[in-house]
């Protein structure tokens, strides 16, 4: 390492898809960790190149969508039937099927909430910096380009090697990044 | 909706035909491409990011000026309805609920289909949304914000406008939930809120796009923000995919529940023409119906006025023809229904004001509904028509004058013939009630100008992986013999 403090890792640039994918999956199947693909838009089978398990976010939505429901349903008991109850065209002072509306809005809205903000949550957004950002190419991996970064906290990274292997993938365009 | 294929020509692989595994598919299955002119995928962020750079276009003044006298006009009708009071507007017994309830039904109806478009279309793996979803979902939003105001000024005391919601008070009493009333009030609200949540998420990695193009300073930072740091990592496309699949559902269930229960307002009462088990369905028709028909009043002059027509293309146009065609149908057979049910219960009150509706002292509002929802989207199943922009922007004004008038239909014919022949009136907006429904227009289009001037109008990252040069299995997208892509 030439500059371990300094360097934030290495950058190799790809101009489609197939051939990103590609130097994907043999990235993954080298053993790194500490690595990332920067796409333009979502690239289909990517997940599956850099070997990436199904996201997590099902499970946040799940639980603001459990809330909601049982949150609405004892809200309307308690102030429909507890608090105030008062006696309304002769109907029961708390019913679920007359509570079911609200309770339905309540799972979707808190369950929207759930899978926007576990979104944000498990990329650790937002952030105001990134070392990335800073690279005058990067600003292309919004536009018609696509990058591999290996970090250089990754265990099995060397400058020498690991800018070996991005060459032998295809990339013609391999820098480092400052911290 | 398979009539529109037209030749999708390959491009000329010099030298490498022979590498080529995917081949184009067979004359039979091809389709006229989503984005046409196989536009590369840096050409679609230059034509879509480039609408909310550079220098503001005359035209674009021209429309924002009287939008702003328009808004302007709104609140001051406001102000002069909070001092006076609800006595400025038409309403009065037996028709307690005029152009309020009838714009708020229009308004909300308008916003389904963005959701619509955003939510089940995705879910049914429609591509060609990408190109509209944005735009679609923009128009939600603020047609939602305009629905809203009506039921909130409605009340009279605005200033307890609060009381809708279950906030603690001093007098220790809360709402009942046992009115679809305060159903409304959940269904809007979280209708509004969702909308935003999806839009806006939609907006995050197109706005990183925004961001990285910025020459200035205060654009760098102001698209900076908000786009919170994304950086386009594959890592983070997997969560967003998911959460966006997972809005989608949940949002679809949520456009089909939100006018459902706007209907309810009216068929959990037990008045002659409002107490009717087809009104949910119906409703949800209805919208969506309305809905395309402000998307289409929208798109077809503005793909020309940015020059988008390679990205909303005619095919794009016909597309949503065919769903207010399938709509509109919709909503016919629902009035041929009602009156025949009106018939078939051989209940007095009811058949009489169904009879009421085409016959009566409000014949004109009931046949202006008919023709301009049954009869014009008809029109709709001629490809010449479809195909004609002039004609589909005609069009599909009238179907939001049909919409707006079968609202009118519902909420003002229905109320002005009591069960008693002493309590019958005849409604008559004021000067209030017109200026405060043309000023909401002016609000809805400030903000969809203003939407139109900073934020990208088509989601960018998603037209993109829709293009063949996306694709790592296609050869655009750099495919060749040898891996096992």
């Amino acid at each position: 390492m030439a500059a371990p403090s300094k360097v934030y890792g290495i950058i190799a640039e790809f101009e489609t898809p197939a051939a990103t994918m590609h130097a994907a999956e043999k990235v993954r199947d080298s053993g790194f960790r500490k690595w990332d693909v920067f796409t333009p838009f979502p690239v289909h089978g990517m997940d599956a190149a850099m070997g990436l398990k199904n996201s997590k976010v099902g499970w946040f939505s799940f639980l603001g969508g459990v809330s909601g429901y049982t949150g609405g349903m004892l809200m309307i008991w308690w102030m429909n039937a507890v608090d105030y109850p008062i006696v309304i065209g002769g109907k029961p002072m708390f019913s679920p099927y007359g509570a079911f509306p609200p309770c339905y809005e309540l799972t979707i809205l808190l369950g929207s909430f759930g899978a926007l903000l576990g979104m944000l949550f498990l990329n650790r957004l937002p952030r105001l910096h990134h070392p990335l950002l800073k690279h005058r190419r990067f600003a292309l991996a919004t536009h018609d380009r696509f990058f591999i970064v290996i970090e250089t906290s990754d265990p099995k990274y060397s400058e020498n090697e690991t800018r070996k292997l991005l060459q032998a993938v295809g990339s013609q365009r391999i820098e480092l990044v400052e911290e | 909706m398979s009539d529109a294929v037209a030749p999708f020509e390959m491009p000329p692989q010099t030298g490498r035909k022979q590498e080529l595994v995917v081949k184009a598919p067979p004359k039979a299955l091809e389709r006229e491409p989503l984005v046409t002119h196989q536009r590369s995928i840096g050409w679609l962020s230059d034509a879509i990011a480039g609408v909310a750079e550079g220098k503001t276009p005359k035209w674009w003044w021209m429309a924002f000026v009287p939008s702003v006298t328009l808004m302007t006009t709104c609140f001051t009708m406001i102000l002069y309805l909070m001092s006076i009071g609800v006595g400025v507007w038409g309403p009065g017994h037996p028709v307690m609920w005029g152009w309020a309830i009838v714009n708020f039904v229009w308004w909300i109806g308008i916003g389904h289909a963005g959701t619509l478009i955003s939510a089940i279309l995705f879910l049914l793996r429609q591509r060609w949304r990408t190109s509209i979803n944005r735009a679609a979902e923009a128009m939600t939003i603020f047609a939602v914000m305009c629905a809203g105001i009506f039921p909130l000024i409605h009340v009279g005391r605005i200033w307890f406008g609060w009381w809708l919601f279950p906030i603690p008070n001093m007098e220790g009493i809360w709402p009942q939930f046992r009115s679809p009333l305060m159903w409304d009030v959940f269904a809007v609200s979280t209708y509004f809120t969702v909308s935003v949540l999806f839009w806006y998420m939609g907006l995050i990695p197109d706005l990183a796009v925004m961001r990285d193009r910025s020459k200035t300073f205060i654009r760098k930072f102001a698209y900076g923000l908000f786009s919170l740091g994304w950086t386009g990592s594959n890592r983070h496309w997997s969560n967003y995919e998911k959460a966006y699949l997972i809005l989608a559902g949940l949002s679809t269930p949520l456009v089909l529940s939100v006018h459902s229960i706007v209907s309810m307002d009216f068929s959990v009462s037990q008045l002659p023409g409002w107490h009717t088990t087809i009104f949910p369905p119906y409703f949800v028709a209805g919208a969506v119906f309305s809905g395309f028909g402000m998307v289409l009043t929208l798109l077809v002059p503005l793909r020309r006025l940015l020059r988008l027509e390679d990205i909303i293309t005619v095919r794009h146009v016909e597309l949503m023809c065919k769903v207010t065609l399938a709509t509109g149908s919709i909503v016919g057979y629902a009035y041929a229904m009602e009156f025949f049910i009106a018939w078939y219960s051989g209940n007095p009150y009811e058949r009489y004001a169904f009879i009421n509706r085409a016959t009566g002292h409000y014949w004109w509002a009931y046949w202006t509904m008919i023709s301009c929802n049954v009869l014009v989207p008809q029109f709709f199943w001629f490809k010449k028509v479809r195909t004609n922009m002039i004609f589909v922007f005609v069009l599909s004004i009238l179907v939001n004058i049909g919409m707006w008038f079968e609202r009118f239909v519902i909420v003002v014919i229905s109320l002005h013939r009591e069960f008693l022949p002493s309590n019958w009136s005849y409604f008559r907006p004021t000067w209030v009630d017109i200026l405060t429904y043309l000023g909401t227009f002016g609000l809805f289009f400030t903000f969809f100008l203003l939407f139109l001037r900073f934020v990208p109008i088509i989601a960018i990252a998603e037209v993109k992986g829709v293009t063949p040069q996306a694709d790592p299995h296609h050869p655009l997208g750099g495919a060749k013999e040898g891996g096992h892509h």
